[in-house]
């Protein structure tokens, strides 16, 4: 059952993406140029997405010990503001600017079989699986 | 240059956090797609299914999408260098920052965590700050 969960919830997500426009690299980052035509569109995206999933935290989640499919719940523990966090989400910026495509609508934009897509999933998973190596540095 | 949509921006958003929610609610999960790949590439966990599952779900939904007429960009309007060096330093920065757009933006945020409201700040800024220097500094 809960992998008949994880296709659909797959599959909503894909379409949230593309109804959103998110899909679109450029509608990214005319979103993240302010001082340009700025298009706020995805901020949109993101209080949608954020209302939703908040309440349904609040009201469904928080309340409960144990998911209804599952024994526990797999959420993170870090609470600590490391070197990690704070480096890996500059260099996120940096790729994510610099392409407007992060890794959901990269996946999404699978379907349209456009080379330079295939060619972005291989390159962050080259990268992600360089990251060991820069966080041992770190450390 | 693209036009502000803020109803369909909004109901994609909606779709969104409420497949992230599902996806918490019932298998306990975290619908943060860096960490969804990363986990489904190694190959070694007990937990492979429902990740490739979700990916699918993605693709397929996307699919779904541009049959009801969201499509897909067909051009990407990107260089191979921005396609390349975006990939690498997305896969980079999510995997040492534990976490993307969904994982930090949306699922952290949602559940109030200080580290993804970091994360996601410290990746909005830089990413606006590259737009800002690659479109109106350096053209």
């Amino acid at each position: 059952m809960n992998k008949i969960v994880a296709l659909c919830c797959g599959i909503l997500f894909g379409i949230g993406l593309s109804v959103a426009q998110m899909v679109n690299p450029q509608k990214v980052l005319n979103f993240l140029d302010i001082s340009g035509d700025w298009d706020p569109s995805l901020a949109l995206v993101m209080v949608g997405a954020l209302f939703v999933y908040a309440l349904g935290y609040l009201l469904w989640v928080k309340p409960n010990n144990k998911p209804l499919l599952e024994e526990h719940f797999f959420l993170p523990t870090k609470k600590t503001i490391d070197k990690s966090l704070v480096v890996g989400s500059i260099i996120f910026g940096i790729g994510w600017g610099l392409s407007g495509i992060c890794p959901g609508p990269a996946l999404a934009n699978l379907s349209g079989g456009d080379l330079k897509i295939v060619a972005f999933i291989g390159a962050m998973l080259v990268g992600m699986k360089c990251s060991p190596l820069l966080a041992q540095r770190i450390h | 240059m693209t036009s502000f949509t803020p109803i369909s921006s909004l109901i994609g958003g909606i779709a969104i956090g409420l497949s992230a929610f599902l996806l918490l609610w019932l298998n306990g999960r975290i619908a943060g797609i860096s960490g969804i790949v990363n986990g489904a590439v190694k190959f070694k966990q007990s937990d492979l299914s429902w990740r490739w599952l979700f990916i699918l779900g993605m693709v397929l939904g996307a699919f779904l999408a541009s049959k009801l007429g969201f499509s897909l960009p067909t051009d990407l309007s990107l260089s191979w260098v921005a396609v390349l060096s975006g990939g690498f330093l997305v896969g980079i920065g999510t995997q040492l920052g534990s976490g993307c757009t969904s994982g930090h933006g949306i699922c952290g945020i949602g559940r109030g965590s200080v580290r993804s409201i970091i994360a996601t700040l410290l990746f909005m800024v830089t990413a606006g700050l590259v737009v800002f220097v690659s479109r109106h500094v350096f053209l």
